[in-house]
């Protein structure tokens, strides 16, 4: 491969969201939000609560349906609107690119550690048992759980689950990971072992990631870009030296100020 | 209050609460074999016909087991109808609910079982083209007709036990579910029911022990001599014999008994499916691992 076609396909977009907006209701939570995502990056998205960053991350993978606008994720291009037999099927093969981790970690309690992290890989068939088995292995063994994996999620810490949270989703082998809060939920003490886990994914494995955090300190260390939400839009977009270090909204500054 | 009274109350705070009630127990039971005995009760005639009466047991067992069966499938069916967007299983299952709610099961058991043959003998006069034999799939022996109106009718009530079961599973279950690409029946099949099943058995245990007294209905079907179930054969040799306080009294310890085994049965099972939720039951397990590992690093030199 040439070098061209290298940076080409290092440079190429896994999401772009295109003019979304999301209603709920009455209620306009996201009023026409653009934003790509490039191959490897790294997006921190932040602002207060109720700015619809989550919302925007809920609409990437079709939890929610966009009021208006489109999604793209790995060449797969869908609006929002009715689901038909159709579109469901589409969203799905959408959703097989995309993986994401919740604020609460959602584990299935009626399933040990590892088959949390194997069950999806093989409803999708991704490989034969063995080798999906090994896949679950390897990725425990990667977030520090690997001698967890026969235990149920409810004898882990809330800092074990989300890390199992992690590895479920990377089982998928996905082009890109969402993180809706992935900390948030957790005591402070262990916050650090979910975070070192995700700095992890980015410098060795070079994961797209989609990040929603109140964690400034590690949206500053790993970002490659941050984007301020202010009333269901985009106030700001830079590289967190020059968006933490000089906002230029006043918002942003409030904001910033406010957190750090 | 008298002193004596004060007393006695103080005594008896020291005597267990279970020995008092099982006492109580004990009491009543007296005082009914007291009036019994002094109707004239026929022991030796119980004697006599209680292994017949019992013998009704394997035909009411297998129309509650039958029954409860078609029942589950139903209100699973039902249910998963109630939850869905779609408009004809929704409209469907509301009205499958509606009506095996709305109608005594009484009247359900003789419309099976009386009111389904001419249907199918008119239908086969006004259609030519209708198969030979077309009208004989209406008719239906007493038990089918007794097990499906039991199982439609428990089966209608239990939808809504199913239905609140499923949506008793944390929405973020689901989602979580979707996230992962999986498909409706996967989600369904592999993270919400297997939860939703936890809320579910309790009161489907209790839905099970209802029809098994209500298998007695059955018998108004009319069964043959040779496999009434338990309440049938009691009127029979009641009736032939004038001794009908004995028949019924050996038909009720019958159901009785099934009833109290069933619920024991109903509660170890109870205990069991909790344990993987139970955080107490979790939390003890930890300990024993706990004291586990500590003699094993104690056993190292």
């Amino acid at each position: 491969m040439s070098t061209e076609a290298v940076n080409d396909r290092q440079n190429d977009v896994v999401v772009r969201i295109d003019g979304l907006h999301k209603s709920f209701g009455q209620l306009e939570v996201v009023r026409g939000v653009d934003l790509e995502v490039r191959r490897g990056e790294v997006v921190v998205i932040f602002g207060r609560s109720g700015s619809g960053k989550s919302t925007v991350l809920r609409c990437v993978n079709f939890i929610e349906d966009p009021t208006k606008g489109s999604i793209e994720v790995a060449g797969i291009r869908l609006a929002g609107g009715h689901r038909t037999r159709r579109k469901q099927d589409q969203i799905r093969r959408l959703r097989l690119h995309v993986g994401m981790v919740f604020q609460q970690f959602n584990l299935f309690p009626n399933m040990s550690v590892l088959e949390n992290v194997t069950c999806a890989a093989r409803c999708a068939n991704r490989g034969t048992d063995a080798q999906i088995t090994q896949r679950g292995k390897d990725l425990l063994d990667r977030v520090g759980l690997a001698e967890k994996s026969s235990e149920h999620p409810i004898r882990l810490s809330g800092g074990q689950q989300q890390r199992v949270a992690i590895a479920r989703a990377l089982c998928m082998e996905p082009d890109v990971m969402l993180f809706d809060e992935p900390t948030s939920a957790l005591d402070p003490e262990l916050t650090g072992e979910v975070l070192s886990v995700m700095r992890t994914l980015s410098t060795e494995l070079h994961m797209t990631m989609m990040i929603v955090t109140h964690e400034m300190g590690f949206a500053r260390e790993v970002a490659d870009r941050m984007a301020f939400f202010h009333q269901g839009r985009i106030l700001e977009e830079a590289p967190p030296s020059e968006l933490i270090g000089s906002p230029r909204h006043p918002e942003t500054r409030a904001f910033l100020d406010a957190v750090l | 209050m008298s002193d004596a009274w004060e007393r006695v109350q103080l005594a008896s705070a020291n005597v267990p609460f279970r020995l008092k009630t099982g006492v109580v127990w004990v009491v009543l039971f007296l005082l009914l074999a007291f009036v019994g005995n002094a109707a004239g009760f026929d022991l030796p005639w119980i004697r006599d016909n209680f292994r017949y009466i019992l013998g009704g047991l394997r035909y009411t067992m297998f129309i509650a087991i039958c029954g409860i069966v078609l029942a589950v499938v139903m209100a699973l069916l039902g249910a998963l109808a109630r939850i869905s967007r779609n408009p004809v299983a929704y409209g469907v299952a509301g009205f499958y609910v509606s009506f095996f709610r709305g109608t005594p099961l009484i009247v359900q058991m003789f419309l099976l079982y009386l009111a389904l043959p001419p249907v199918g003998r008119n239908l086969m006069a006004s259609y030519a083209w209708l198969p030979e034999g077309f009208d004989e799939a209406f008719v239906l022996d007493a038990a089918t007709a007794g097990i499906l109106a039991l199982g439609l009718n428990y089966g209608a009530y239990m939808t809504e036990i199913f239905r609140a079961g499923i949506q008793s599973v944390a929405g973020g279950q689901g989602e979580a579910a979707d996230a992962l690409g999986m498909t409706y029946g996967q989600k369904m099949r592999k993270v919400v029911l297997p939860q939703a099943l936890r809320v579910i058995i309790p009161p489907t245990g209790n839905e099970f022990i209802a029809m098994m007294k209500d298998t007695a209905l059955v018998s108004f079907l009319g069964v043959t001599v040779a496999s009434a179930e338990v309440f049938r054969r009691s009127q029979l040799v009641g009736k032939a014999d004038f001794k009908n306080l004995e028949a019924y009294v050996a038909a009720a310890l019958v159901y009785w008994g099934l009833t109290v085994a069933f619920t024991v049965f109903q509660t170890r099972l109870e205990r069991r499916i909790g344990r993987g939720y139970d955080r107490a039951h979790v939390a003890r397990a930890m300990r024993v691992q706990a004291n586990q590992a500590s003699h094993t690093v104690r056993a190292e030199p």
